[in-house]
């Protein structure tokens, strides 16, 4: 074998490989994709059947059954409201501890973070009765609050580790020019990390998506997203494995189709741009 | 600019933060020292550290830290060690890497609730599921999962869904690699086995270490795989502590003994954060 039959070997083996490993990991969703499109009695068939004819039946009856447009949009208020609100308290505290860092900011951001590290069980007695005395038990607003505070922690590191990479010089021309606080971070701050608070702002909504403590905990039908909607899915009441898949790739399909197209950012992102 | 200034643009974020921590902390504190049932409203009265001794000696407790323990090791060092097998592995340019990318990542967006319920039904179930049917082409009593090995059902859940963050990461941490200090090695008659060792690991320690911080914080707190997979059990053998405070908390309505266990957990989590931050905190750079 020559060294060039030998490099394309060896390409063909790391790809024959990656592609299984990947199959493998995906094949859970593929299965999940397929079966909503068959019948219930297609569904437990074994052996499992690859080819059928698929129906649409099983959609119909989620939407009919537990109103799924009602709750996605529950899904979607909740993640981009928190997510939006997160942004606006995160952005001003980035921005000064990444600019104009003091002895104890590195103290605040390891503080931050390790209220993440709070258990959620630790609060949710509390909070439960909190919303209850409040009326806010099953309403999107305790949610969108407690989105907002749970995410918090995680936007305000990423900016900052954003922030801090900025060149400082290009504040320092703007100041000598006279723009005052406000301008540097509308019209020179901004604009240089549309990239970074975006993919601050996918990982967000990701969370707050897929979040499903305090949504199974606070509520009920009103507000319940879609991951509350899922759960109601897995009484034991008979195998509707057609219905239930229909219902998961429903649920699953607008944020894991969104994360295809953002997973670059997102990785950047999650790691605090410890990996480029 | 002025420290008013820099103070009170972090005043938001810093103070939200504080009364979100110190609020309902300071509740549960005080729910933990009285007698506190739903069941019976009016009868709060002062019981010192009853509630403590009723949670540490639920039969429930001790599989419950212990669950919560191994869930978290287990989890980590599944994703950790496939994840940098796998990414060293799948290195190079080969043939659709985007679309295995985006295969990849997958799991990662599908929710908790979701993962849950397509492992339990489709994969995991003794008669219809697809293991089963593996098991029987291969002439095996097909394997009742969920009810033989409820806790390691849970953690195969839980490490789908992190194993492709921790390969992707570490994949994008692999392309900054320095390729003329392997092909060096290489020239110096260096096995593959060496590089990996010498070069790529000490390469990766720093995303190593930010994936071992961000899954802790998230699977110290595994809720949803368990609530809708296992219920916790049989038994307590799938109970972690989040489960079953939740089961004290809300089915047995009992606040004063969950507030109890939630100020455990609170301690629990604070022992696994300070040794975690101390050993991270030094690969984030601030």
């Amino acid at each position: 074998m020559t060294l060039n039959q030998q490099r394309k070997l060896k390409t063909f083996i790391t790809g024959l490989f990656a592609w299984t490993v990947a199959l493998v990991l995906f094949f859970p969703i593929f299965w999940m994709f397929i079966t909503s499109f068959k019948t219930e009695l297609q569904a437990i068939s074994v052996p499992p059947s690859l080819f059928f004819e698929p129906t649409l039946e099983n959609f119909k009856v989620v939407q009919e059954r537990s109103d799924y447009v009602h709750h996605a949009l529950n899904s979607v208020i909740t993640s981009f409201g928190s997510t939006f609100i997160a942004l606006v308290i995160a952005i001003p505290a980035a921005y000064s501890m990444a600019f104009f860092p003091g002895k104890r900011t590195k103290d605040i951001l390891l503080w931050m973070l390790s209220t993440k590290m709070l258990p959620a069980v630790g609060v949710l007695v509390p909070i439960y009765i909190l919303c209850r005395d409040y009326g806010l038990l099953d309403s999107r607003t305790a949610l969108v609050i407690i989105f907002t505070l749970m995410n918090l922690p995680i936007i305000v590191w990423m900016l900052f580790s954003y922030f801090k990479d900025l060149p400082k010089e290009i504040l320092e021309a703007a100041r000598m020019d006279g723009a005052t606080p406000w301008d540097e971070v509308v019209k020179v701050v901004l604009p240089l990390s549309v990239g970074a608070i975006s993919s601050t702002a996918l990982l967000s909504i990701v969370l707050c998506w897929n979040e499903a403590f305090w949504s199974l905990n606070l509520t009920a039908s009103e507000a319940a997203p879609l991951t509350a909607m899922i759960a109601s899915y897995s009484s034991p009441e008979g195998l509707f494995w057609a219905k239930l898949s229909a219902a998961s790739t429903l649920a699953c399909a607008p944020i894991v189709i969104f994360g295809w197209f953002c997973q670059k950012q997102l990785v950047q992102g999650l790691t605090f741009g410890a990996v480029k | 600019m002025k420290r008013s200034i820099t103070r009170l643009l972090m005043a938001p974020s810093v103070i939200m933060l504080l009364v979100w921590m110190i609020i309902p902390l300071s509740m549960t504190i005080y729910f933990s020292t009285i007698r506190f049932n739903l069941l019976y409203p009016g009868q709060n009265n002062f019981v010192g550290l009853m509630n403590f001794e009723f949670f540490i000696t639920d039969p429930g407790f001790i599989p419950a830290v212990a669950n919560t323990l191994i869930l978290l090791l287990s989890v980590l060092i599944i994703t950790v060690v496939l994840g940098v097998i796998l990414s060293a592995l799948i290195d190079k340019p080969f043939f659709g890497q985007g679309i295995v990318r985006v295969l990849l990542i997958s799991p990662f967006f599908i929710m908790p609730t979701v993962n849950a319920l397509i492992w339990k039904n489709m994969m995991m179930n003794p008669v219809y599921g697809i293991f089963a049917w593996i098991s029987q082409s291969f002439g095996l009593e097909p394997i009742d999962w969920l009810s033989s090995y409820p806790l390691m059902s849970v953690i195969i859940m839980v490490s789908w869904q992190w194993l492709p963050f921790a390969i992707l990461v570490f994949v994008t941490a692999l392309q900054s690699q320095d390729t003329e200090q392997k092909e060096a090695a290489q020239m110096d008659g260096a096995t593959g086995l060496h590089i990996f060792r010498y070069l790529t690991i000490p390469h990766l320690a720093r995303p190593i270490a930010v994936v071992v911080m961000i899954e802790t914080i998230f699977l110290l707190a595994v809720f949803a795989e368990i609530f809708v997979s296992t219920g916790g059990g049989p038994g307590y053998d799938s109970t972690n502590l989040a489960y079953l405070i939740y089961n004290q908390a809300l089915l047995q309505y009992d606040v004063g003994v969950a507030s109890a266990g939630g100020l455990f957990a609170v301690l629990l989590a604070n022992i696994v954060a300070f040794f975690l931050i101390r050993a991270v905190g030094k690969n984030l750079t601030v």
